[in-house]
């Protein structure tokens, strides 16, 4: 016998959310999407739906048994999504199911066929390919007789079926049960649940397939993000490691440094890790990269989250390096944030989706380390594999600062560095009651690099490494010993 | 509701003329239940002052939405004033003259 073949799936466009499921939901058939309140249920359903009509040609209906349908509306506008003129279009059709208790009178056998008319009539109007349900769970509310809902409810999922339309069907989380009628029970085929959840005031929103029948998908939590541009769901990436690994080089921007790598600088998308004290030179270091990319005509992004854009683009003049007209060039783009506005997710996400954006082919995350305050170092390592993944899926040379509490002390980024490729230390030491700065390499995988300390001096000029013969001759040799960091470094 | 408001209009409404639509999709047995229940307790209620229209969804979907039909049958009391709606076969008729305010709930 053959082997089975995947059951064919209808793309949502919710990035992410297609790579998660290997290519959406199922075709012509209902998905349960369930999840507490405002966990992004109806945002969604809506973004299945106006994806479909504007980017996929497929017309899709939009049954609403929400009490505030105007203010969903305006809810979604703020999104960029245009229900009106949709409508208009035929691309959509809406209609807002009110079900008043108070007004109803129950006497004998019904069923819900006036719905199933109403259904037929949007999807005949439009020709729909896609259905959203959103929230069907409050008939409840409004009806008293629940056998005969609960007949009927099976009747209308199958009935969907038979029509051919992908559908999503949303469910409020009940007790115990993922949603509050069990909706579960009838909807078979693929299963949604969506969950946010606010842990030391930082909120976090997950996505997992429960279920999905006939097909493979992930069972894993993923993050999801709802933010200006909508939703979008981050992915483990490149699981089976699969990145390119490319040999062409990259200069540092610091020709002495690039000297240390064989004379050539780091390897197009690797990713490198500076590390050292505050005020140790790395992000002196940093811009010199970005600064060296610019030149070459490459597109940069830098993550700040420490310094405001105007203070480093201010300190870096000090030391000759201007990137401002990197900036007004567009090609250099900075996104300066609070570790603590969001959760660690959040920020990945947020970065994945400015990097998805603005294709860069340089990024630098300065400091890395201020994000790892904001999760367990578990998370912490779980995220940055994902976003470093993501950088090399993408080709992308990514410099990550990391600033380390003491002078040699580096256990914070113990837990990231066996993701790095290159990883360069700095340090300070006073010597003869001279302030000095040593460079050093302590690993670069896949080439010749030197191995020894080196000494450097912030210039106004820019960072300039010493020759290693301890030219000029007038500097005293530098005290401190590779040993000792490589000792501390714990490898 | 308060009960004297209640009794005071269903003796209004009783001078009224009832304006009544039945919604069904096609010529089900509920619906046929339906309508020959409708038209017996108006006969004996509402002798010579009632209307009733008939709208087949099966012909006019379209017209589902504007009285949010959902239940089939509906009837729906259009006069007098405040619209009510009665789902099912109406074959309990104590309830459907509650539902019409022809009758005090018991």
């Amino acid at each position: 016998m053959a082997a089975r073949r995947e059951l064919p799936k209808t793309l949502t466009g919710i990035r992410g959310f297609d790579e998660v499921t290997r290519g959406g939901l199922p075709t012509g058939r209902p998905t349960l999407v369930c999840g507490g309140p405002g966990s992004g249920k109806t945002l969604f359903a809506l973004t299945f739906l106006v994806n479909g009509a504007l980017q996929f040609e497929e017309p899709g209906v939009l049954l609403t048994f929400e009490e505030n349908a105007e203010e969903m509306a305006s809810d979604v506008a703020s999104l960029g999504f245009d229900l009106p003129e949709l409508v208009a279009a035929k691309k959509l059709a809406v209609d807002y199911v009110r079900v008043e208790r108070a007004e109803i009178e129950e006497t004998g056998e019904y069923d819900l066929e006036g719905l199933f008319v109403r259904l037929a009539y949007a999807i005949r109007t439009v020709g729909a390919k896609r259905v959203v349900l959103d929230t069907i769970e409050s008939l409840f509310a409004g009806l008293k007789n629940d056998g005969i809902l609960r007949s009927e409810l099976r009747r209308l999922f199958s009935w969907l079926k038979d029509q051919g339309v992908t559908a999503v069907i949303t469910g409020e989380r009940g007790e115990g049960l993922l949603t509050r009628q069990g909706l579960e029970e009838y909807i078979s085929d693929a299963v949604i649940l969506l969950d946010h959840r606010v842990h030391d005031q930082v909120s976090t929103r997950r996505l997992r397939v429960v279920k999905y029948r006939g097909s493979h998908h992930g069972t894993n939590e993923y993050p999801f993000l709802i933010d200006a541009e909508g939703i979008s769901v981050l992915p483990v990436s490149s699981l089976a490691l699969q990145h390119h690994a490319p040999l062409e080089r990259v200069s540092s921007g610091v020709p002495q440094l690039d000297g240390m790598f064989g004379g050539k600088g780091y390897y197009r998308g690797s990713t490198i890790l500076v590390s050292g004290a505050a005020g140790t030179g790395k992000t002196s270091l940093a811009a010199h990269f970005l600064d060296a990319a610019c030149r070459r005509g490459e597109r940069c992004l830098c993550f700040l989250f420490e310094e405001s854009p105007q203070q480093l683009l201010r300190n870096m003049r000090s030391i000759g390096v201007d990137l401002e007209p990197w900036v007004t060039a567009g090609l250099l783009q900075f996104h300066a944030d609070r570790p603590s506005r969001y959760g660690l997710e959040t920020h990945l996400a947020t970065m994945q989706n400015v990097v998805t954006a603005f294709r860069p082919t340089v990024t630098v995350i300065d400091p890395v380390t201020n994000l790892m305050t904001v999760g367990t170092s578990a998370d912490v390592q779980a995220m940055l594999t994902r976003i470093i993944d993501h950088l090399k899926t993408e080709n992308v040379t990514a410099m990550l600062a990391s600033l380390t509490p003491g002078e040699y002390a580096v256990e914070r980024t113990e837990n990231i560095s066996s993701l790095m490729d290159t990883w360069i230390i700095l340090a300070n030491e006073e010597v003869g009651g001279r302030h000095r700065r040593g460079l050093y390499v302590l690993k670069s995988r896949g080439m010749a690099h030197s191995n020894e300390l080196r000494e450097f001096v912030l210039t106004d000029a820019g960072l300039q490494v010493l020759d290693a013969s301890g030219d000029p001759p007038a500097r005293s040799r530098l005290e401190f010993v590779p040993e000792r960091l490589v000792e501390h470094a714990g490898v | 509701m308060p009960e004297f408001e209640r009794v005071t209009r269903i003796a209004a409404a009783a001078a009224q003329t009832y304006e009544l639509r039945l919604y069904v999709a096609g010529q089900t047995p509920k619906s046929v239940l339906a309508l020959a229940n409708l038209r017996q307790i108006c006969e004996e209620h509402l002798q010579g002052r009632y209307e009733i229209e008939v709208i087949d969804l099966v012909e006019n979907p379209q017209l589902a939405q504007g009285d949010q039909i959902l239940a089939l049958p509906t009837l729906v009391r259009r006069l007098p004033e405040p619209i009510k709606k009665i789902i099912g076969d109406l074959s309990n008729t104590e309830r459907v003259l509650v539902g019409l305010d022809l009758r005090v709930r018991a």
